[in-house]
């Protein structure tokens, strides 16, 4: 759009981040409030997460929800990169219909119903519950969002690429090795990231799925949050968001500084 | 060549054959068990059962089968108003929420797709990122502001807009905040890669021919982003029917959501078959706008691939 925005256009996107980032911003704050009250403005402290730090049980959920995303966000990237290299570039096969379906239709699924279905799976095959079911679980829902990621980018790409590499005898595999997997890495780690972030993030898939002794930092902070507010939980929250907004700028200038050396890489090859 | 030839529909058949079965094992073939335990159910009462399933084959085994099933749950819900009353409040709740995600979210992803280009990655980044923080930690960032000696009410009381603290917090009103607040990427991303798209010349050709801005705006703009709001509402819609945190956390207990219905008859009362039925019913109920979305999401992505 060439014609400048309105200044009822600037203040509606204003009032947008405004509404969106205001109450995050809230809750760090008070993270580093030294009162226990939320009205009340003790100071800055950081005693909130000093209890924290002696809080046995976030922590021991915390360390098995990072595990929990870190294994399923992989097993998601690699299933995701199946399934959209299945939806480009497979062409037409019999029950294509049925598996973008069966891709797409996870993505707006109320997680109660995909919760209660897994469940309902893991029981009636015996499994016990625990660790390995809920990265099943996240691993099915996450691979779904990792494969739409995936499957935009390599609508987008220059096909010429791949069939140049193909029509000079490069083998299938090799040609995605070489050619595809480099340049859709940027979609790969955006992949993994917002899979484990999902994965990270998740309270009723989880709930449904976990078992004894695999209690997820969302099932702990929920149980805590239903008792009312604590600091201590906006210092963990805190960290969360910490941890996220530093791995989203850092993969977006990785992505950045790859694409700035290899267009120097490429213009170095022309001189 | 031959040889190529093989190699390459052997290495294609295990590319497809992974995610299409790790699919049919973890997200299909469960809902054929929900169905099953929806049916069945260890009471007395067992109504007998049309003998259409008579097949020869594994006839001892069929029989005791179909002999468990019942509708007994199903019956449950159509009977006690509390399950009727969840769904109702379930598509009442979805059906607000996706007018206010319209209303508020229309403005702002025009606004963005009017920024200037060398803004607009930016503020996609500045829409998303909040996606990518924790959902439980955003509602749990409301409840902070709207609890009753929350910040909200502070702040209120300060400016003298009222003098005596509202309860916010355990109301539908925090339901609707909390809902349109989360969904609100859901809405202005779908909305936004529609406006951005629009032609230009399309608005001049109508400013040419006489059109003020405004009705340009109703008779170019707005009918150009439908797809966009197609698939914004629908991508808040059919989750928000479902929704379980937002109202067990922000909502009141007078009551439920279907989401939270299904919560505590599976953890509460552990009532398996009828949480199954709940969601079986759930999954009839949002059938047609899931298909829609599917059409939508697939006639997206084969119109780029033209």
């Amino acid at each position: 759009m060439k014609r400048g925005p309105s200044s009822f256009n600037i203040l509606a996107v204003a009032f947008g981040l405004a509404f969106l980032y205001l109450p995050i911003i809230i809750l760090v704050i008070f993270s580093f409030n030294a009162s226990r009250l939320v009205t009340v403005w003790g100071g800055w402290s950081l005693v909130w997460y000093r209890e924290l730090l002696q809080d046995e049980a976030i922590l021991s959920a915390a360390w098995i929800s990072l595990r929990v995303a870190a294994l399923s966000a992989s097993a998601a990237t690699v299933l995701g990169m199946l399934a959209a290299v299945t939806l480009t570039r497979m062409g037409r096969f019999r029950g294509r219909f049925l598996f973008s379906g069966m891709v797409y239709a996870p993505l707006v699924m109320p997680e109660v119903i995909t919760g209660l279905s897994l469940l309902l799976l893991f029981v009636a095959v015996n499994l016990d519950r625990g660790f390995w079911t809920v990265i099943v679980a996240h691993t099915t829902l996450t691979a779904c969002f990792a494969t739409v990621i995936m499957q935009s980018r390599l609508l987008d790409f220059d096909r010429s690429l791949e069939e140049a590499a193909m029509d000079l005898g490069c083998p299938p595999f090799k040609t995605f090795v070489t050619i595809t997997l480099p340049l859709i890495a940027p979609a790969i780690a955006a992949s993994w990231m917002l899979a484990f972030t999902l994965s990270l993030d998740d309270l009723v898939i989880a709930s449904f799925t976990t078992g004894p002794g695999a209690t997820t930092l969302p099932i702990r902070i929920y149980s805590e949050v239903r008792l009312g507010v604590k600091p201590e939980i906006n210092a963990i929250c805190t960290i969360m968001i910490a941890i996220v907004a530093l791995g989203t700028i850092a993969s977006s200038l990785m992505v950045k500084r790859g694409a700035s050396r290899r267009e120097r890489a490429a213009l170095g090859a022309q001189v | 060549m031959q040889r190529d030839q093989r190699t390459r529909s052997w290495g294609a058949r295990i590319v497809i054959l992974v995610p299409y079965a790790w699919l049919v094992i973890f997200f299909l073939a469960p809902f054929a068990i929900v169905l099953k335990i929806s049916l069945s159910q260890s009471v007395l009462a067992q109504p007998p059962y049309s003998p259409v399933f008579d097949f020869a084959g594994g006839w001892e085994e069929l029989k005791s089968f179909i002999g468990q099933l019942s509708f007994d749950s199903f019956r449950l819900l159509g009977s006690d108003s509390i399950y009727l009353f969840s769904y109702l409040k379930s598509l009442q709740v979805a059906a607000i929420s996706t007018a206010f995600l319209f209303l508020l979210g229309y403005p702002i992803a025009y606004g963005m797709a009017r920024a200037p280009k060398a803004w607009q990655p930016a503020l996609v980044m500045a829409v998303v990122l909040p996606f990518w923080t924790s959902f439980l930690i955003r509602i749990y960032a409301w409840i902070n502001i709207l609890q009753r000696d929350g910040l909200l009410n502070e702040v209120l009381m300060r400016l003298h807009i009222i003098d005596t603290p509202v309860v916010w917090l355990s109301s539908d009103t925090a339901i609707y905040i909390g809902v349109v607040y989360s969904y609100l990427p859901f809405m202005i991303l779908p909305l936004y890669a529609s406006l951005e798209k629009m032609d230009e010349s399309l608005l001049e050709a109508a400013a040419d021919l006489g059109c003020s801005r405004w009705s340009a705006f109703w008779l170019v703009t707005f009918p150009l982003s439908l797809p966009g709001v197609a698939a914004g509402a629908l991508l808040s819609f059919i989750p928000i029917v479902g929704e379980f945190v937002i109202p067990d956390l922000l909502g009141g207990s007078e009551s439920q959501m279907i989401g939270q219905t299904l919560w505590t008859e599976f953890f509460s009362n552990r009532d398996w078959p009828v949480a199954s039925a709940i969601a079986i019913t759930l999954l009839v109920l949002l059938l047609v706008p899931i298909l829609f979305y599917e059409r939508l999401q697939q006639r997206s992505l084969e119109g780029r691939r033209s």
